[in-house]
């Protein structure tokens, strides 16, 4: 009864079919221990790896003058940004909206600096579904290469207040 | 209180059962029931507002009651109710009396006075922060007092619970090694003091940023420590689980561990190594490096994983053998089959363990890897994962147990054994179809703690794939089922506790 103190000497070996259970289980998570390992050098797809502090009000002046450089047009009241080829791409995360609206090219690498200049956001790019925690004072760094053209969505996954649900941003592969 | 040190005999188990103990889990796990209750009411509310086609409440209501249905669930009813099984597995299975039992009325007074608090802070839209108030987002202050005072009355229980087992180790009231149930829920006051210490750290100085005496509080460092409790009460939640699942196993069909060594060692892994798992919340974050996400990912968390698989094989093989004992040996299954299904505690039991393993344990053990976590880091599916741990697993393993608790502590009959057993399986199959619509909604990229997946008021226009809204829907159509499953367990209980004929002093009848 497991409501009740066992017999004097518990500490008894174990049954065969026990131990084989417990040495297939202790493999398996020792492979699954190697393939983390595995999957991060040998796979090409892992989240950011430079870890960047900046505070709010630098990453607003940096994006702005991004900006300011690349703007192409206006969608709903929202600058639409063309970056060069391999240039660093500013997107900035506030409430409630992402900004700008990017218009990259398929196969260019982009170094995305992502930040948020308030709350804590989180960012999800559908419909491919890729998501990061965006935090405010650190910038979340990812080399993208965008490998598909079309239109993506930038959609807001972590509660921002009232507003959360409005917050959709936009990328515009050509 | 001058009775306090009466005592009587458990006509059942022949277990010394002393009134102060008694009475505190009264009251705790009474208090459980009260909160599950809010908290069921708003999981209604919030299921049937992501519903596209109901869309019930509006936006600022729902992220009211979102944080409301977090807050109650996660922290107080499943603390509440575990805070009563720190003194059953103490005071009871040891035949002790309660070590200071005002210090845990006292303790008891804190955490109500904290929930309350909180309950208000949020309904009065003062704290719609969610369950993780993620800083630089600001609640009221008394919200964060609120969170502390409880977090102190449940640090005090934990406390009280080493007490008695000092207690009763120098009044000799058993003889040996503790109860396997015992040991089990010793792991989880330990890991429940490190979580505790977690919730401190962080939510003191978040106060003190509140009420405007710290200007800058780093929002990654926050999410870091909260999640040293956010994530590790849940682990608190899986060692308390599995403890019932044993407690439950001899309850209902008296079985008896097969090896103690082994299913202790488990708890044991457990403590040293599920604490390191938290940190899986911050592998899409942009400040740990990769090799602490590499370390963090992989045998931190595969050696917890390991105890959870020894139990996977244990908890069965325990019902197996006492059923074997008792002549059911046609066959590899005649022991499942001639299992009591028609009483609550066993589908209880099996369907803990089914919907914590299989729907749980493997999207969590998945969802923590570091490329796997950017699919799923705060979609839908995320919330999926933990309504099949702490709702299916440990909610469910909490509610079978409640219905054996009724006789043999409270001295009730239990009103309804029908309307209990049919909880148990309304409940588990509402929950798995919720799991599910949250998971294939949440792969598919449908956010968590959204007000509208049709993005209606969106500047930018965009809506997903059908799948999501199908996938949405199935998942309300189970969290209205779950929640039909969770009021009848309301009713079964508190029409029991109160109304249920009061069993004699030698009457030996569980249900």
């Amino acid at each position: 009864m497991s409501i009740m103190s066992p017999e004097k000497y518990w500490w008894k070996p174990a049954d065969l079919q026990e131990k084989i259970w417990i040495t297939i289980a202790m493999l398996w998570c020792l492979v699954l221990t190697i393939m983390m390992f595995g999957w991060h050098f040998f796979g090409t797809q892992n989240p950011s790896i430079e870890p960047l502090k900046i505070t709010p009000e630098n990453y607003r002046t940096v994006s702005e003058a991004f900006i300011a450089k690349y703007k192409v047009g206006e969608e709903a009241g929202i600058p639409i940004v063309a970056p060069p080829d391999g240039a660093d791409v500013y997107l900035r995360a506030q409430m409630w909206n992402w900004t700008p609206i990017l218009k990259l090219k398929k196969g260019v690498n982009y170094k995305f600096h992502i930040s948020s200049v308030d709350l804590m956001h989180g960012f999800s790019l559908m419909p491919i579904v890729m998501n990061f925690q965006i935090v405010p004072g650190h910038d979340n760094i990812l080399n993208m290469t965008p490998t598909s053209t079309g239109t993506f969505h930038i959609l807001c996954n972590e509660f921002c207040g009232i507003g959360h649900h409005t917050m959709i941003g936009k990328i515009i592969v050509i | 209180m001058s009775n306090e040190l009466d005592v009587r005999t458990c006509p059942i188990t022949g277990k010394k059962v002393f009134k102060n103990a008694q009475n505190l889990i009264w009251i705790n796990a009474v208090t459980a029931v009260v909160f599950i209750l809010i908290g069921g009411i708003m999981a209604f509310t919030v299921a049937m507002t992501r519903w596209p086609a109901v869309h019930l409440l509006s936006a600022d209501m729902f992220y009211r009651f979102l944080t409301a249905h977090g807050f109650n669930m996660l922290i107080f009813w499943i603390v509440f109710f575990e805070i009563a099984g720190l003194y059953f597995g103490s005071a009871v299975l040891l035949n002790s009396r309660l070590a200071a039992p005002r210090l845990a009325w006292f303790a008891y007074i804190l955490m109500l006075v904290g929930a309350i608090i909180v309950d208000i802070m949020i309904f009065t839209g003062k704290a719609t922060v969610m369950f993780t108030s993620y800083v630089p987002l600001k609640a009221d202050p008394l919200y964060y007092v609120g969170v502390i005072l409880f977090a102190v009355g449940a640090l005090i229980g934990c406390a009280i619970f080493f007490g008695t087992l000092a207690v009763a180790k120098a009044e000799k009231t058993y003889e040996g090694s503790v109860p396997l149930v015992t040991f089990g829920l010793s792991a989880a006051a330990i890991i429940a003091v490190w979580t505790l210490a977690c919730g401190a750290i962080i939510y003191i100085p978040t106060f003190l940023w509140s009420i405007g005496l710290i200007q800058n509080l780093d929002a990654a460092m926050y999410r870091l420590i909260f999640w040293g409790l956010g994530h590790a009460s849940q682990q608190i939640n899986v060692t308390a689980m599995v403890s019932v699942w044993y407690l439950l196993a001899t309850l209902t069909v008296g079985a008896k561990p097969v090896n103690e060594k082994i299913c202790r060692s488990a708890f044991v892994l457990y403590i040293l190594f599920i604490n390191l798992a938290p940190e899986h919340h911050l592998l899409t974050d942009p400040t740990l490096s990769p090799w602490h996400k590499m370390v963090n990912t992989s045998y931190m968390m595969y050696l917890a994983v390991l105890a959870s698989m020894i139990h996977a094989l244990a908890i069965p093989m325990t019902a197996e053998v006492a059923q074997r004992k008792k002549g059911y040996t046609k066959g590899m299954f005649e022991w499942l089959t001639k299992a009591p299904w028609n009483e609550p505690g066993f589908p209880a039991m099996i369907f803990s363990l089914i919907l914590f393993g299989f729907i749980g344990g493997i999207t969590g053990v998945t969802y923590g890897t570091e490329q796997l976590s950017i699919k799923s880091h705060n979609t839908w599916a995320l919330t999926g994962h933990y309504h099949g741990t702490v709702v299916g697993g440990t909610t469910l393993a909490f509610m079978g147990l409640t219905y054996y608790v009724i006789p043999l502590i409270f001295r009730r009959n239990l009103i309804g054994k029908k309307w209990a057993t049919a909880q148990v399986y309304i409940y588990a199959i509402g929950i798995t179809l919720l799991t599910i619509g949250m998971g294939g909604a949440g792969t598919l990229g449908s956010p968590r703690r959204h007000w509208d997946v049709t993005f209606a008021d969106a500047i930018i226009p965009f809506s997903f794939d059908p799948t999501v809204i199908l996938f949405t829907t199935i998942a309300a159509i189970g969290g209205l089922i779950a929640v039909t499953g969770g009021a009848i367990y309301v009713g079964v209980s508190v029409l029991s506790v109160f109304f249920g004929r009061k069993l004699a002093p030698n009457e030996a009848k569980l249900l």
